[in-house]
């Protein structure tokens, strides 16, 4: 049957992942932005979990904000890369260092 | 037969997670993110988490990623270029997520989430909705947090909006301020002009 550890290992391999994939594509600020979907992924299934087996759908009330939150980062996100864009004419990560950090 | 469709739809998700941070080309990476979010929406039925399931579906899917995809197309990447520098950050990466797995791994993997601590709860019956469930937690205790999601909604809006709009300085744009801003008397004339007898002009026949 499945247990709680299931699912919580699930999460941890997709965060991991997720992880690995924002060292890997440092080239591309695209990709880097579908790696924090990603995560955010990862974070849901288990609160997902957590509501499941404690009998609580307070978790799944969080997810519901964590969704939302995600959709507006997404946007903001993609408008900034976009603006950037048409600025720079790059969305490579290593040649945005005008603010020199 | 639950843990099979587990099994299966979790492999989905890691494969198409591998498959997102792994390719190079945008596009395809998106269509990777979706089959990953697909699959994890199985995987939230599995956990009786319909109406979320179903949202991740519609809201990701069908919103967010559609976004991705349209960015995508505008922006002209340099695909050549964003081949270079992939391998040199590969070991760093896998380090650094084992390492990460690892951890978690022994945060979760033990005895204390195993099914003695946390006991399978019992499937609901047919007449079990979850809407109402979710929507009777979220309309009470967590109103206030419901009308702050909505304002950040309405902020990602107009910082998007106001992000990406830009005037060029050859297009026509309506005025909105200076057409309300008129008065009559600046499009409406009234001249006064005296009253002259019209005098009579035979047509000329010559012309013809």
């Amino acid at each position: 049957m499945l247990s709680l550890t299931h699912f919580l290992v699930l999460g941890a391999i997709m965060f991991s992942i997720a992880m690995a994939g924002i060292f890997i594509n440092r080239k591309n600020v695209l990709i880097l932005l579908m790696c924090v979907e990603l995560m955010l992924l990862a974070v849901n299934t288990n609160f997902i979990a957590f509501s499941h087996y404690l009998g609580d759908s307070a978790g799944q009330v969080f997810v519901f904000f964590i969704l939302t939150v995600a959709a507006a980062e997404a946007a903001i996100g993609l408008a900034i890369l976009v603006v950037l864009f048409r600025n720079k004419r790059t969305i490579n990560v290593e040649e945005l260092d005008s603010l020199k950090g | 037969m639950e843990t099979f469709v587990f099994y299966i739809f979790s492999a989905f998700m890691v494969l198409s997670a591998l498959m997102v941070i792994t390719v190079n080309n945008p596009v395809k990476a998106a269509f990777f993110l979706v089959l990953s979010f697909f699959a994890s929406a199985a995987i939230w039925l599995l956990l009786e988490a319909e109406f979320l399931a179903i949202i991740l579906v519609i809201v990701y899917v069908g919103a967010v990623m559609v976004l991705f995809l349209f960015v995508v197309m505008m922006l002209d990447i340099n695909m050549a270029q964003i081949k270079k520098g992939f391998v040199n950050n590969l070991p760093l990466a896998v380090a650094v997520a084992i390492a990460m797995f690892v951890t978690i791994f022994f945060v979760v993997g033990g005895e204390s989430f195993s099914e003695s601590v946390f006991t399978i709860p019992d499937r609901h019956g047919a007449d079990y909705s979850n809407v109402a469930e979710l929507g009777k937690v979220l309309y009470t205790d967590y109103v206030y947090s419901f009308e702050i999601a909505a304002v950040i909604l309405l902020v990602g809006i107009i910082a998007a909006i106001s992000l990406t709009l830009r005037r060029r300085p050859n297009t026509r744009h309506q005025k909105i301020e200076e057409q309300v801003a008129v008065k009559s008397k600046d499009r409406l004339q009234v001249v006064k002009v005296d009253a002259q007898p019209r005098k009579y002009e035979p047509a000329k026949e010559e012309q013809k």
